[in-house]
């Protein structure tokens, strides 16, 4: 069976300018499919955050072309890639990231009340849902920063969930969290790819969390490498 | 309604800080107070200036200019030779022509309120052997009171009196004073053209306008005729009040119209009270601008702090899909939350100080300070003060609206 094709890029290549002019990707080809848990890994300047950012279609400034979901992102407007990101594209950060002054149950609602496909009761009861997916119902009503740092990764997880994207991106998303938080996110994103048929791109240093996923893709120098 | 999720986002912002949305707040009802005051005190002042000019001018006057003779020959063309003679004076009489169709004709004016026909006689007033000069305005004493409202501004007598008895005469209370006269007492006056007439005080006045109060006097109509050897159709010149006060210069426009004679509103008759006004509307109004200017700037630090201590959150949101619009509405939500607390916190503050204010006792014709509630005053500054804080925190809001979120991430 041919897997379908949810993200691609066609010969993408970008520069750094600061402080010297600096190929930080030099034509980079590859496909993702969907329900694929993808994750890249090499050293550290080696570019695959930066391609990451990339496919986030937060940055914008590279040569080439950015094709997800069949849509060329290459191009649109910023208003049109935030909306695209806010509907296909959830984030995990490796520092957690969440707004400190709301509840963890509103961090994660917020997404989708920016979305605003579906009404609030509802979304609570969503971001209910995907709490309880990652075991941390219990913290909902807590504000984000009151909670430790492997809760607040999970809450991340959850916020990245709510709109049911095509696509997570994750960098670095186990980066802070100990031996047993990282099983907990590692379960948690094959069942999501399996189970929910979500794709999943991760950054990762953690060659343990690499060997856990379906596809490694080894950067260096700006180069794809090594595809396994 | 139901808040939208920027709402949400703006007053999560300002409740989790709020001792900064406080003082921000503070800042603009000091501004916006101070500003309302401020004006408020201008505008009362102009008023209770012009309300004492008003008791003793009328909005419009109309009379008989002196015109100059015109040369023998009038002026030929360049080259030849033109006969200069001194020019003088010409017309001989300052009486007005048929005013009782210029009256009729302006009463049918829907704009204006009253008119009154005068006649101006310059004339000495004497007792014994002390000797003033002065002026003194032959009216019909009902209309006069109707302009300018001298019954408020007596201290004896009764300005009725003059209807019975026709040889009345109401006198500025420096008169009164300086020729030691009382109530009743007779008062000899003389004229310009010699005509002498002994008349009967009924009533002594009190301007504002000390001046005043040493030159004029009120007599009949009649009385002023016989001390100018005229008829009974002897008319120096017609008042005229209007409407609006504001409107005299435009009205008086129309007016020169419809009559040859020279028709002056009170603007152009009192420039020097009106250059002064002007500057103390610009004086205080510039002050009270900067006040302003300071609160906005407060509001803008606050905006600018916020966005400054928040780049992660606003990458954030960024990242989960909020456009650099959305980042601009959030931002522009708050000041506009701590302008509108502020704003009206400011109206408050500028009642109260008005209340305070135009109790204190100040003595002279008006007794307490001339100040009062415009709502116009308070509906500019409460615009004002919404705007100005909108503007102060649309500026910082487009810097977040350009924050690259990755540049955040990266670090």
């Amino acid at each position: 069976m041919r897997k379908k094709i949810i993200l691609q890029t066609k010969q993408i290549s970008k520069y750094f300018y600061q402080p010297v002019k600096f190929k930080a990707l030099d034509d980079i080809s590859f496909e993702v499919f969907d329900s694929e848990f993808i994750t890249m890994i090499g050293k550290s300047g080696s570019g695959k955050s930066t391609l990451l950012y990339i496919l986030s279609t937060m940055d914008t400034d590279y040569e080439g072309e950015l094709i997800i979901g069949g849509e060329k992102i290459t191009g649109q407007k910023s208003d049109n890639l935030a909306a695209i990101r806010n509907k296909n594209i959830g984030f995990v950060f490796q520092f957690h990231y969440l707004l400190p002054e709301f509840s963890c149950l509103k961090n994660v609602m917020i997404p989708a009340l920016k979305l605003g496909k579906l009404s609030p009761q509802e979304i609570e009861e969503q971001a209910y849902q995907k709490l309880t997916l990652l075991g941390i119902k219990d913290q909902a009503l807590k504000p984000a920063s009151k909670l430790s740092g492997g809760q607040q990764q999970r809450v991340a997880i959850a916020r990245a969930l709510i709109n049911q994207p095509k696509i997570i991106m994750c960098d670095e998303p186990t980066g802070n969290l100990d031996s047993k938080n990282t099983s907990i996110v590692l379960e948690t994103f094959h069942q999501l790819s399996q189970e929910l048929g979500q794709t999943i791109i991760a950054v990762t240093h953690d060659n343990d969390f690499a060997e856990a996923s379906n596809r490694i893709i080894e950067m260096a120098d700006g180069k794809l490498i090594n595809t396994i | 309604m139901k808040l939208n999720v920027n709402s949400e986002i703006a007053l999560t912002h300002l409740l989790t800080r709020k001792k900064q949305t406080i003082i921000a707040s503070l800042g603009v009802t000091v501004g916006i107070g101070i500003f309302i005051f401020m004006i408020s005190m201008v505008v009362g002042f102009n008023r209770y200036s012009d309300e004492a000019l008003f008791k003793t001018e009328s909005h419009i006057r109309i009379y008989q200019d002196d015109t100059l003779s015109r040369p023998l020959i009038p002026k030929t063309k360049l080259g030849n030779t033109t006969i200069i003679i001194n020019p003088k004076i010409a017309n001989l009489s300052n009486t007005l022509l048929n005013p009782k169709k210029i009256i009729a004709d302006l009463k049918k004016n829907e704009n204006i309120v009253t008119v009154t026909p005068q006649v101006s006689v310059s004339l000495f007033y004497n007792n014994g052997i002390s000797q003033i000069n002065g002026v003194a305005s032959g009216v019909n004493i009902i209309d006069a009171n109707e302009m300018f409202n001298i019954q408020s501004t007596m201290l004896a007598g009764d300005i009725r009196n003059l209807l019975s008895t026709s040889n009345g005469i109401l006198i500025g209370v420096g008169i009164a004073e300086k020729l030691n006269i009382k109530l009743y007492d007779n008062i000899n006056i003389t004229s310009s053209i010699g005509v002498v007439k002994m008349m009967k005080v009924e009533g002594i006045f009190k301007t504002s306008n000390s001046n005043i109060d040493l030159t004029k006097s009120y007599i009949n109509l009649a009385i002023s005729q016989q001390l100018m050897k005229e008829s009974s159709s002897y008319l120096t010149d017609i008042l005229v009040n209007i409407k609006d006060p504001n409107k005299a210069p435009e009205f008086s426009k129309q007016l020169k119209n419809l009559t040859i004679y020279k028709v002056e509103d009170w603007q152009a008759a009192n420039e020097q009270s009106m250059s002064n006004k002007k500057t103390r509307q610009v004086m205080l109004g510039s002050i009270s601008l900067a006040i302003l200017l300071v609160a906005a700037f407060g509001i803008y630090n606050i905006i600018n702090m916020t966005i400054k201590e928040k780049l992660n959150d606003i990458a954030i949101l960024k990242a989960t899909g909020f456009s650099g619009k959305d980042v601009i509405n959030i931002f522009l939500k708050e000041s506009l939350i701590m302008g509108i607390i502020g704003t009206s916190f400011g109206l408050l503050l500028a009642s109260g100080l008005i209340k305070f204010i135009s109790g204190i006792y100040i003595g002279g014709d008006r007794e307490y300070f001339p100040i009062g509630f415009e709502s116009s005053i308070f509906i500019i500054g409460g615009i004002l003060g919404i705007l100005i804080t909108l503007g102060a925190g649309y500026i910082p809001a487009i810097g977040a609206a350009k924050i690259d979120p990755i540049e955040i991430f990266r670090k």
